[in-house]
């Protein structure tokens, strides 16, 4: 049990206690942001400026009666939200979120703030956001209820058509890196033009960017694209049926997933880690700051626009988003070609 | 030490599998099934070569045969929802209109 | 080693299963398991390229649609003019004609595979093939199949709208 390990095992506890943590603070942040954008208070009554609503939420759904209806597949109904939970937080695992560390000189070599460094991340990230498919179409299946499976149906054919532009954007931004580890694209993207502007890849690729975040909002079923599960329009879609830990756990992967979707967008486009006056072990907290700003955005469209209607986003996904998707790359690659960087 | 044998043998019986599948079942969605497990146990035969002779075209092929293997999974799928619409039936025996 | 022997029985174990499920949404899953173990041996052999778009390609976009599909005609229980009580595999007629052809080729394979001189074909010491290495492959000596296979997947696509779309009239 070399230094090395030991510090390995506590980064991945550390990372998922982390990101159950991140969860319970969305929710905080998104019913506080809502209520503010709605000029009322929010959660104010538990804890001061209501800052233990989140706990107060847990406690609740930990009580209630977990149901199952009779008709419904017990073992699909099971395994449904176990795989939407456990794809959310695997999709973290290859993500960076800090320069290498040595933690004040206790490890002998220094580490990467990392759960695993695999040489095709970007590959990995988008190869688990296809498998959180499955999470949702067998909730819709398995729970033997025509909302239920309108709603699972609807909510995969919408995250496998915006997997598409998806792949485009993060092909566009491969071309400009020219690696496929996401540590590397971040260190590509270090260092200042002229001393003022970063160079970020947000300033190569804006469009890239703008189709990334829409399409990321699409994949995580979230506001203006969230009519799978729209409570005015089909009860509550695919987990109509579920209660109590399932739902926390389908609620759970959700958020996790929008916070792996900032990640990405972080590390691709904004910079990652790096950042001015701040030495680069504690990047860690530009880092932080930058996913906060994505989820802040993220919270504000959810809150701000209406939801598009199923047909409407669907057309938007194949007429609009892909076509863009696609001259984005090959514009990209013109560029690339030409100024040879 | 696993050798490249051990990896011909498993291709080898997954191929089997699937030969079994396409034979024995009288549905034509596991059939649809047991041909994609034959496209794969070829896909692990190349793969493995590709690393024995540590040659890039064993990957290159998967390549190819996946994309192939998608195509002719649509297809199919087509296929079986225009015959289901007509016959109302999976079962392949239920098709044998045209036999003598 | 042990990695090995794991994702083998995984992979045989799912796949004899896919075969033996009378219905048909558990032989997806277990079929996507079994590709989910044939991933960890491509990234055993050395092969990160293949292993992720194995998953991307087969289990997350091909088995979605195997799974739509299912659904969507709602695929019943084969019925069959044989007794549902026994298991497919054991069932009189051309199926035991069927499994016993299947055990033939796998004994023939095995035979085959064993008969190939003393030395057990012990793996090269790698170098590994970067995904960079094979980008430059598929667009400069595969160009051609590359743009082949697009045309492919675009009759592919049109094939598949025409014959599953609903007859107008008639």
């Amino acid at each position: 049990m070399t230094p090395l390990l030991i510090a390995q095992i506590v980064l991945t506890l550390f990372v998922f206690i982390m990101l159950l943590n991140s969860a319970a603070a969305m929710v905080y942040v998104e019913r506080k942001v809502a209520a503010l954008l709605q000029q009322r208070l929010g959660p104010y009554l538990v804890g001061p400026k209501g800052l233990l609503q989140p706990i107060a939420d847990v406690i609740k759904l930990m009580f209630k009666e977990e149901l199952r209806p009779r008709a419904a597949d017990a073992f699909l109904f099971a395994l449904a939200p176990i795989i939407s939970a456990t794809c959310a937080f695997a999709a973290f695992a290859v993500v960076p979120f800090g320069a290498d560390t040595t933690l004040f000189g206790w490890l002998p070599g220094s580490m990467h703030l990392q759960v695993a460094e695999v040489n095709v991340a970007v590959l990995v990230v988008f190869a688990i956001a296809s498998m959180s498919v499955y999470g949702i179409v067998l909730a819709g299946w398995s729970s033997n209820s025509k909302y239920s499976l309108l709603g699972g149906l609807r909510a995969s054919a919408q995250m496998i058509s915006y997997e598409l532009s998806y792949g485009l954007a993060l092909a566009s931004v491969l071309l400009i890196g020219n690696s496929l580890s996401l540590r590397e694209l971040v260190n590509a993207q270090a260092g200042t033009w002229f001393g003022v502007i970063p160079r970020w890849f947000l300033f190569l690729q804006p469009v890239g960017f703008a189709i990334y975040l829409i399409s990321g909002i699409a994949e995580t079923n979230r506001a203006p694209f969230d009519f799978p599960e729209a409570e005015q329009e089909l009860v509550a879609g695919y987990h109509t049926e579920y209660s109590s830990m399932s739902f926390a756990m389908f609620f759970l992967a959700e958020y996790i997933n929008m916070v792996t979707v900032s990640a990405v967008a972080t590390n691709l486009f904004l910079g990652g880690w790096h950042g001015p006056f701040l030495p680069e072990s504690l990047g860690w907290i530009w880092f932080l700051l930058k996913v906060s700003a994505i989820l802040f955005f993220y919270v504000w469209m959810r809150w701000t626009l209406p939801r598009y209607r199923y047909d409407q986003l669907m057309a938007f996904g194949w007429k609009v988003l892909l076509p863009v998707a696609v001259v984005n790359l090959l514009v990209t690659a013109a560029g690339v070609l030409y100024f040879g960087s | 030490m696993v050798t490249l044998n051990h990896y011909l043998v498993l291709s080898a019986v997954l191929f089997a599998i699937g030969t079994a599948g396409v034979f024995v079942r009288r549905n034509l969605i596991t059939i649809l099934l047991s041909i994609e497990i034959m496209l794969n146990a070829v896909n692990l035969t190349f793969v493995a070569f590709g690393r024995y002779a540590a040659d890039v075209n064993g990957q290159i092929i998967v390549f190819f045969v996946m994309t192939v293997a998608a195509a002719e999974a649509a297809v199919g799928l087509a296929l079986v929802i225009a015959l289901f619409r007509n016959r109302e039936s999976l079962n392949p025996d239920a098709f044998t209109s045209l036999k003598w | 080693m042990t990695l090995f022997y794991v994702f083998a029985v995984v992979a045989i174990l799912a796949s004899l299963l896919v075969i033996g499920q009378r219905n048909p949404i558990y032989s997806v899953l277990l079929l996507i398991a079994s590709f989910g173990a044939l991933s960890g041996l491509y990234v055993l052999l050395d092969a990160p390229f293949a292993a992720v778009i194995q998953i991307i390609v087969y289990a997350g976009a091909i088995m979605v649609l195997f799974l739509f599909v299912v659904m969507l005609l709602n695929a019943p229980h084969e019925d069959t003019e044989y007794d549902e009580r026994v298991h497919p595999l054991f069932r009189p007629g051309p199926m035991r004609f069927g499994a016993a052809l299947a055990v033939a080729l796998l004994a023939e394979l095995v035979w085959a595979v064993n008969k190939g001189g003393g030395e057990a074909g012990q793996f090269a010491g790698g170098s590994v093939a970067s995904v960079g290495a094979i980008g430059r492959s598929l667009f400069t000596e595969y160009a051609f199949p590359f743009e082949v296979t697009s045309i492919l997947i675009l009759v592919a696509m049109v094939g598949a709208v025409v014959l599953a779309r609903h007859e107008k009239g008639a």
